[in-house]
């Protein structure tokens, strides 16, 4: 068949599933309670896509397709069309997006049943993937920028998805407008691109970028960075990611872990060259990325809240995605991407699958009237569900190591190349590669020991919600387990898709993204590490991981949620600070949301009734005092006027005689 | 199909409609004839938008014209001169698209006095649409007069508590600008006339655009017809009257006040300012520009500080219009084109927001957003109308209003007059900030629990209004994803008029003599 076709198939079928499911659902009611066939209409118009991008996948001799659909908008020089681009790397984020996504889906419909809104929470996943389709096979950045912005819509819309609940809704807006704020430095750069190349699309930025002058080159690569910082969810503009837990946890899994949040490594690896040009703000980006990781790992360690623990590892995860980029390794960060879309995927469905049991748990708790409150995802009222959910605690613990980086599993591999990226990139003469490069290794350690705390909390030792001996929660049903197994397959064994080089193999995924014909760059490293190094690093890298969850899981599995309390004595205020997630959402509340909506109630409000307005109404007022004077003279009355006219008379002969 | 004098029958068609419906007996006659009226209009105006060819249009000469000899020939050079080119033919289409809208949204808001009502809706009509179409400046400023006197009493009449202070405000604030223009209007039409004319004053659109005014005396010319329109606008600091009237009109009133009104004073800026005036223009493009940008940035803080919910959105319309005035400053394509479509898709969107607000004062007859809350669960449908003129409104991508932001600030950013990156970036901020009001005004009203009796017994949008909602809807969508057909339309005036306002500028700067002329193409005749 015709790539063209086909293309246009992958990127119009998610469409089609969320216009079907909502608006039949919105102007049908009695369509909302036929989930069978809501679930299949949303789960083919994923799974279709996937296959035919197996199918591109499988074909694809290593040029370049693109498809010119029909022109957006012209005006003058601007011309943006909608274009879509098949290659090494959008081939790539399209398996995931729609694999991944495929699975998401089917575990849904097990995990939405009976929800009012199954068929609005449908709609809205197959539109999700529409625009984030749209965000990766974009020829060119406005196209992008549809699907960026769009994703962000479906990320509101999902966030508060349980809108009845007024928390949800706030966070979906803090969601929404933090990433706005990284459309706008986005929207600039691409001002500053078009007025000096006089288009967006990638051929002509990747050709003439980098011919630009260089403070304009910094200041798109700083601008495009700025809008990733937001949509990947990175310092400064990260806590609207935990925030966003509110949503369904698929949502969470989709949304806020394997895909949306990976957009920026996506935009930096796509215009891979023009950022290779801008060696300081890279710097930025690879500090930025090391900071944001160990940042994020010290508050995972913290938190109760199963999903709160996973969404602060995802933001630390994505940390060391902006880590590789910002050291020129821009295939390493989509490879963990990937990696990390496998296990984090996982694990958060397993959690998804935790809480549905102990929301089971809860009911419960009410039916019997045992008058007990209980929070379903916090991991203090849990423990000991291993005997319960053994599918889920297998796929849950795989992904733990995975993460961890314990040796062999996907995410050993892509943790390993990145850490090795920056210590080369130390190595070739550029000293923030030795800062991110330990930064890296301290986060390597606390992302094994609080995954390995939440893993131990969850489902080993004894049970801990109330009356425990009498209320056993269940496994989740097959929609939801065979997910997990997949995913839990991939997080094992994804790895192998980039053995590093030391091996002798082939590192497919260098190969496929940054070989010969492959559209991302890399940075180019003059002096070699020698193999007994890379050796070393590895051995190192795999100690400290093993070395984690080793403690981790003595720590925790002896004491418990005790051992929390220990830790805080022993760090005491730097585990204040932790707990309180760096209070950064007190000090942006305290320097900019305040300052802004204050000034609007407080002084622009005012301003404009009493002062603009006030002039205004003044100038009425005025015209109005000085008439009531003036019509004296126009009063319409006969006599007045034969008044007016003999003093009139009188004066003019007055002045006349004398 | 050739429809003689269909230009001028789409104009007249609503003042005939209006001496029918007072001819009818019935309430119902009275909304069918509106209706019947404004729909055939209309149709009628589908063939103006087919008969328009851009291919071969330029911006001084009009298509589909039709054009009668002078009034007082040898004295004064005033004539009935209407026409389509491609700076009007959108918005005649927006102003006839509304025209059923508008009627079809107060079938049941209007309760009383229905005949004087309708009456002076087409009467309003016919104004606004005289108002994009006249080729003569006097017979421009006719039309722009007769806009006032049926938004006075549609305001005064069926207006809400304090309707009697919006509507004089209204009227009063519009006539201090355009008392200015009729003045500044004589002496342009004087100086033309002596200077290309042959001495008889004259207020032929084309005659005044091929006339070079001599720099010093651009500037004053300018200010009077610029002040005039950027009250119509209206533009910081001339603002205020907007968000009275706006809350004081009825549904009807506000749509078309959003919808079209506001535009005749960017359409303005664009036809009139520019051309006549190019040096000035260009000297005070920063000027404007810089009141734009504060309207932008100020009308969405006023806008979120609200608690009336149509107040919000009036003073988002400060913001969004804001964008259009800085697009037209910027004196380039992509930028004026911008603001071209930006008008319309204000109007789509914009009078989404007023219908829906209208639909829920309906059943609540309340506009305090505290009064809402959580009412997506009694009204699905209708807040999904809500949220998806918002996100319109919002510029989000796919939908209309992102294609004219777009434009707009990708064209001011490279703008050679305005030259001010940090101008842009501050004007873009409105991105971020239309987010936050909208977002608040959604949060406020639609989601939460739905705690209150009332709310929870409203009933979901009704046939009627679907009707009314779903071809702005679409053409939501439409003008979002392929806005590329309307763009089309415009973009060859659009090119014409700046090359146009830059040979004129450069006779401006060199010094204006006797012998320096425009070069135009001929002035269709018929």
């Amino acid at each position: 068949m015709e790539p063209d076709l086909l293309i246009k198939l992958i990127i119009l079928l998610p469409l089609v599933g969320a216009a079907i499911n909502g608006l039949v659902g919105l102007f049908l009611p009695s369509h909302r309670k036929k989930e069978g066939l809501i679930g299949a209409i949303a789960i083919a118009m994923v799974a279709i896509p996937f296959f035919i991008t197996v199918y591109l996948f499988t074909g694809f001799h290593g040029e370049p397709i693109v498809v010119d659909v029909f022109s957006w908008m012209k005006a003058g020089d601007l011309s943006i069309d909608f274009a879509y681009r098949i290659d090494q790397l959008s081939l790539l984020m399209t398996l995931i997006v729609t694999g991944v996504g495929g699975l998401i889906h089917l575990y849904s419909v097990g995990y939405m049943h009976g929800d009012d809104g199954f068929w609005r929470f449908f709609a809205y996943l197959n539109l999700f993937i529409f625009m984030m389709l749209n965000l990766v096979l974009g020829n060119n950045l406005v196209v992008l920028f549809l699907g960026w912005e769009g994703v962000g819509l479906c990320s509101y819309l999902l966030i508060g998805f349980w809108y009845k609940n007024l928390k949800n809704s706030a966070a979906a807006n803090k969601a929404f407008i933090m990433n706005r704020i990284g459309d706008f430095a986005f929207l600039m750069a691409m001002f500053i691109i078009f007025k000096e190349l006089g288009a967006l699309d990638f051929d002509s930025i990747l050709a003439g970028g980098p011919g630009m002058d260089q403070t304009l080159i910094n200041w798109a690569v700083f601008l495009l960075f700025i809008g990733a910082t937001g949509k990947s969810a990175q310092i400064p503009l990260f806590t609207w990611l935990p925030d966003a837990m509110a949503g369904p946890t698929p949502v969470s899994a989709l949304i806020h872990a394997a895909t949306m949040v990976t957009s920026g490594l996506y935009l930096l690896a796509r215009l891979s060259p023009l950022v290779l040009s801008a060696p300081s703000i890279m710097a930025v980006i690879t500090v930025v990325g090391a900071l944001t990781a160990i940042v994020a790992a010290t508050i995972a360690i913290t938190q109760n809240d199963i999903k709160k623990v996973l969404a602060y590892s995802t933001v630390s995860q994505l940390g060391y995605m902006f880590l590789a980029t910002g050291v020129g390794a821009f295939y390493v960060a989509i490879f963990h991407v990937m990696t990390h879309a496998f296990f984090k995927a996982c694990l958060f469905l397993g959690s998804g699958s935790v809480i549905h049991s102990m929301h089971h748990v809860e009911h419960e708790l009410e039916h019997d009237g045992h008058g007990h409150k209980l929070d379903p995802q916090d991991m203090r009222t849990m423990g000991g569900l291993k005997k319960y959910m053994p599918a889920t605690r297998m796929t849950f613990l795989i992904s733990t190591l995975a993460i961890s980086g314990i040796p062999l599993l996907s995410g050993f591999f892509s943790k390993d190349e990145i850490l090795f990226k920056a210590f080369e990139f130390g190595f070739d003469g550029n000293v923030v590669g030795w800062f991110v490069y330990g930064i890296g290794i301290i986060t390597a350690f606390l992302t094994a020991i609080y995954m390995t705390r939440a893993y131990v909390l969850t489902f080993e030792g004894t049970p801990r919600w109330p009356h425990a001996d009498k209320i056993h929660p269940h496994e989740s049903p097959w929609t939801m387990t065979v997910p997990l197994w997949i995913l839990a397959g991939l997080a094992a064994v994804g790895g192998y898709l980039g053995l590093p080089a030391v091996l002798g193999e082939v590192n497919w995924i260098h190969h496929w993204l940054a070989g010969e014909n492959g559209p991302v760059a890399e940075y180019a490293v003059n002096g070699h590490v020698s193999h007994t190094m890379e050796w070393a690093l590895i051995a190192f890298g795999s100690l400290v991981a093993i070395l984690g969850v080793t403690l981790g899981w003595k720590w925790y599995s002896s004491q418990g949620i005790g051992f929390d309390t220990k830790l805080e004595s022993r760090f005491g205020g730097l585990y204040k600070l932790w707990k309180g997630k760096y209070f950064l959402d007190e000090a942006y509340d305290k320097a900019i949301v305040r300052p802004v909506i204050g000034s609007a109630y407080h002084a622009f409000a005012p301003f404009d009734k009493y002062v603009v307005d006030g002039l205004v109404n003044a100038v009425g007022f005025f015209t109005r005092g000085s008439s009531f004077v003036l019509r004296y003279m126009q009063t319409g009355l006969v006599h007045s006027y034969a008044v007016a006219i003999v003093f009139g008379v009188v004066l003019i002969i007055y002045l006349m005689l004398f | 199909m050739n429809i003689p004098f269909l230009t001028s029958i789409v104009i007249f068609l609503p003042l005939a409609g209006a001496f029918l419906t007072m001819l009818a007996r019935t309430e119902n006659a009275i909304k069918w004839t509106a209706l019947g009226v404004t729909l055939v209009t209309f149709g009628l105006s589908i063939g103006l938008y087919l008969g328009f060819d851009p291919a071969v249009s330029t911006a001084v000469t009009p298509q589909l014209a039709n054009i009668s000899s002078s009034w007082f020939p040898g004295q004064f050079d005033i004539k009935y001169f209407v026409g389509i080119d491609g700076l009007n033919i959108l918005l005649i289409m927006l102003t006839t698209l509304l025209g059923p809208i508008v009627v079809l949204s107060s079938w049941t808001y209007i309760g009383k006095n229905l005949k004087p009502y309708y009456t002076l809706l087409l009467i309003l009509q016919t104004g606004v649409t005289g108002v994009f179409a006249s080729f003569d400046m006097f017979l421009f400023y006719i039309f722009f007069e007769l806009t006032l006197i049926p938004m006075y009493f549609i305001i005064g009449i069926w207006g809400g508590e304090n309707r009697i202070y919006a509507a004089l405000k209204f009227v009063l604030y519009t006539l201090v600008g355009s008392l200015l223009m009729l003045v500044a209007l004589i002496f342009l039409g004087y100086a033309a006339g002596d200077a290309v004319n042959a001495g008889v004053f004259t207020t032929d659109w084309y005659t005044l655009v091929s006339y070079n005014m001599p720099v010093e005396m651009q500037g004053w010319l300018f200010l009077m017809f610029a002040l005039a329109f950027a009250i119509k606008v209206p533009l910081f600091p001339f603002h205020t009257w907007l968000p009275d009237a706006h809350v004081q009109a009825p549904t009807g009133g506000s749509v078309i006040l959003a919808g079209v009104l506001l535009k005749m004073g960017t359409y303005g800026l664009v036809k009139f300012c520019l051309p006549f005036f190019p040096n000035a223009a260009s000297d005070y493009a920063m000027t404007f520009a810089v009141l734009a940008v504060i309207g932008i940035i100020y009308g969405a803080l006023v806008s979120r500080a609200q608690t009336d919910a149509k107040k919000l959105v009036a003073y988002s319309s400060v913001s969004h219009l804001g964008f259009v005035v800085l697009g037209i400053f910027a004196f380039n394509t992509e930028a004026l084109q911008g603001a071209m479509i930006q008008m319309v898709n204000h109007g789509i969107s914009t009078g989404a927001l007023f219908l829906i607000l209208g639909m829920l004062y309906e059943r609540r007859h309340t506009r305090d957003m505290a009064d809402y809350g959580g009412i997506a669960t009694s009204v699905p449908v209708l807040t999904f109308f809500m949220v998806l003129s918002v996100l319109a409104s919002a510029g989000l991508p796919g939908l209309n209003g992102f294609v004219g932001e777009f434009l707009i600030l990708i064209g001011s950013f490279k703008s050679e007059t305005l030259a001010s990156p940090v101008l842009i970036a501050l004007a873009t901020t409105g991105v971020i900030l239309a987010a936050v009001y909208l977002l608040y005004m959604v949060y406020r009203m639609f989601w939460g629990t739905l705690d209150n009796e009332e709310n929870a017994n409203m009933k979901d949008l009704n046939k009627r209004e679907l009707a009314l909602l779903v071809p702005l809807a679409v053409l939501m969508i439409v003008l979002g994803m392929m806005p590329g057909p309307f763009l089309a339309k415009s973009e060859p005036a659009v090119q014409h008029l700046l090359e146009v306002i830059e040979t004129k500028k450069a006779i401006g700067e060199a010094g204006v003599t006797a012998a320096t002329e425009v070069v135009l193409p001929a002035q269709i005749s018929e």
